[in-house]
């Protein structure tokens, strides 16, 4: 087996926030350099928390996370500050910052790291907006954005210094149709154009299928399975199908636990 | 916000703060006082300095010309000492004496200096010689009580020859 | 009810508040660690300054006003009874300088800057804006948190002189031009009685160690917000709460400790 180069390696990772919850339980994903990986999963199965522990945000209990072959570690400030200006962060709905415009807030990562003269900022921003597809909205506040042209300015925030690697927290939730399909396309031609590695979160299959390279399917904090998209669509897991296919009802129960119903509306056994 | 309306507007808004803060300082406390002028110390003694207070004004012919510097007393006299601060414009002759008197009736209590008529004024770190200490409401009391109960006495006596 | 349990309850109580007690004295040295952060970043500062300060004048310099005339109007009356009318002055000053002037400045603070701040810190948590700067390796306590108590601390002793100054201004308008004292009286009598190292100085001293309550109170309630309408409600009521207790309790212990009759 050729070695592959992963940018980022989660090798046997367990994670809890507190000693009675555990969010993750031994989990191992790979994602090689200049590849869309997905991670998906319903919601709560410890999918952005996965994206934490990438952040170094987190640390795990036990196994190790690799970025660029190097240790994640919270408590290596130094370290923790390099790694990060390598990376670029798309939240769920933006987090964009309110109190500052479309332009302002593609500038922030390029004002606080880099000494850059205004002018260069300046171009550097309007090429990331650009990219997204949104230059014309530079000096709009972000109360005057709708969600998907704030998931834009946002993904313009995340490349602002060119990331080797981007993370997507929920890329497509919420977006109407032509939204979903401008961000998917955004997605696949900067990973591409910019030979950066990407990993989305999401339960959106069909987008998910659509650009990405490999994916993992992650279910009550174990991965439930992972292949190509090809391979996960034939696969004969019973959790992977009902997931893929979305099924109302298998491994993942329809009811919630609950007494029988007639015992509950006491009718004779 | 334009960069510079906001470094402006907050200039404003410390300098309305500082004004504020001088305002108070000079028209409703005493800083505008002479308390930097240059000024000169002598002390008094007192057998009694009544509730003299540090900082309480000097006055003669009821013109504030200083300031009580301190208080302390002597183990050796028994008696109270007092650091004038008076202002260096105003010199006073060597036998001037210093009086404790209250301002108005239940007012705060200063030292009046009357001067005398020697040639000599005194200098920094004289000694006021003639002092008179502050009248202590007890012993006025006591003196009236016994004065009027010596003057019916008196009368009785008086009257019973 | 078993009395195991309510022990058990009000055990677990106590622990919760120590706990809290000591989460929130952690967060409180975090904030003074970074004040240096924002003193670097003066321009952000100066922004917080701005907000808190600034749009904050409106209600001082009305309340201010408002309170130095009715103590003047109040105090001329029960004055006048023993003589001593002219005293009006004074009496306006050393309440203003002392007390009223720190105490009502920090609780209108409370209730104006304090609240938005809870606010403001709270949403931007709640929208992940806080997450988002520190995944893009940039501290929020330095950037955010830091300036806005900086903020603070300098915009509180500027906003309680400005009160107090209105405030005397007002109860000589009231005094003088209303009721007809002396004007030469209501001063000579005020500029007698008022120390400026003891009253002023003091009264400064106060301000700071209210500002530095009100908002650090602001600040934390904020940041331990829960990300919900109700949450961010339910926080800037505490906000108004917590502050305003803390500035009388603090109000209380600092008079003592300064204005006690030593000799």
């Amino acid at each position: 087996m050729t070695t592959i180069d992963n940018l980022v390696q989660i090798d046997h990772v367990t994670f809890g926030y507190d000693r009675s919850r555990t969010i993750l339980t031994d989990v191992s994903l790979q994602f090689p350099r200049g590849n869309v990986v997905a991670i998906m999963g319903s919601s709560g199965s410890g999918k952005t928390t996965l994206l934490r522990l990438i952040g170094g945000v987190v640390r795990p209990q036990s196994g190790s996370i690799l970025f660029d072959r190097e240790p994640v570690d919270p408590s290596d400030t130094d370290k923790l500050f390099a790694l990060r200006r390598r990376l670029g962060m798309l939240f769920q709905f933006g987090a964009l910052f309110t109190d500052l415009s479309a332009f302002e807030n593609v500038a922030f990562p390029l004002r606080e790291h880099t000494d850059l003269p205004e002018s260069m900022i300046r171009d550097i921003v309007l090429l990331k907006l650009n990219a997204v597809g949104l230059r014309g909205a530079a000096s709009l506040r972000i109360a005057e954005l709708s969600g998907g042209m704030g998931r834009r300015i946002a993904l313009a925030r995340a490349i602002a210094l060119d990331p080797e690697l981007i993370m997507y927290d929920e890329p497509f939730a919420g977006l109407d149709p032509i939204s979903l399909g401008v961000t998917a396309n955004l997605i696949r031609r900067l990973n591409d154009a910019t030979g950066a590695t990407s990993i989305i979160v999401s339960h959106d299959v069909d987008e998910c299928f659509q650009i990405c390279d490999y994916a993992y399917l992650i279910s009550s904090g174990r991965i439930a399975g992972h292949g190509t998209a090809a391979e996960l669509r034939a696969s004969e897991d019973p959790e992977v199908r009902q997931f893929i296919r979305g099924e109302p009802d298998g491994p993942v129960p329809f009811h919630y636990p609950a007494q029988p119903i007639g015992q509950e509306l006491g009718l004779p056994s | 916000m334009e960069k510079r309306n906001v470094e402006t507007l907050v200039g404003v808004f410390v300098v309305l703060g500082a004004l504020a803060l001088v305002f108070l300082s000079l028209k409703a406390a005493n800083l505008a006082s002479f308390s930097f002028d240059s000024t000169y110390s002598v002390t008094a003694r007192f057998d009694n300095v009544g509730g003299l207070k540090i900082r309480a004004p000097v006055k003669s012919a009821g013109v504030t010309i200083g300031r009580i510097k301190s208080i302390s007393f002597d183990d050796k006299n028994f008696q109270g000492v007092v650091k004038l601060e008076l202002d260096r414009h105003y010199q006073f002759p060597t036998d001037t004496s210093a009086k404790i008197l209250t301002s108005g009736l239940l007012g705060d209590q200063y030292i009046g200096l009357e001067p005398g008529a020697d040639d000599k004024s005194l200098q920094p770190g004289d000694s006021i010689k003639l002092t008179q200490s502050a009248v202590v409401l007890e012993d006025l009391i006591g003196k009236a009580l016994y004065g009027k109960a010596a003057e019916s006495g008196g009368r009785q006596r008086e009257g019973a020859k | 009810m078993n009395p195991l349990n309510v022990l058990a309850a009000l055990g677990a109580r106590a622990l919760w508040l120590l706990t809290s007690l000591g989460h929130a004295s952690l967060f409180f040295v975090e904030l003074v660690r970074h004040t240096p952060a924002a003193l670097r970043r003066f321009d952000l500062s100066l922004v917080q300054i701005h907000a808190i300060g600034n749009l904050s004048l409106v209600i001082i310099v009305t309340s201010g006003a408002s309170v130095g005339g009715v103590l003047a109007l109040q105090a001329y009356y029960a004055l006048d009874r023993y003589g001593a009318a002219e005293s009006v002055g004074l009496l306006v000053a050393l309440s203003l300088l002392r007390e009223l002037g720190p105490v009502l400045t920090a609780l209108l603070f409370a209730g104006r800057a304090g609240t938005s701040l809870t606010a403001e810190i709270g949403l931007m948590k709640a929208g992940e804006q806080l997450a988002a700067m520190e995944i893009m390796a940039v501290d929020p306590r330095s950037r955010v948190l830091a300036p806005r108590f900086l903020a603070g601390i300098i915009s509180m002793p500027l906003l309680s002189a400005i009160f107090s100054a209105v405030g005397v201004a007002g109860g000589y308008v009231v005094a003088v031009k209303l009721i007809g004292i002396d004007s030469a009286a209501f001063w000579s009598q005020m500029q007698d009685g008022v120390d400026v190292f003891k009253d002023v100085g003091n009264g400064v001293v106060k301000t700071i160690v209210f500002g530095v309550a009100s908002t650090f109170v602001a600040l934390y309630i904020g940041y331990e917000s829960d990300a919900t309408p109700e949450g961010v409600a339910q926080a800037t009521t505490r906000t108004v709460v917590i502050s305003s207790v803390s500035v009388l309790i603090l109000d209380f212990l600092l008079t003592s400790l300064m204005f006690s009759t030593r000799p």
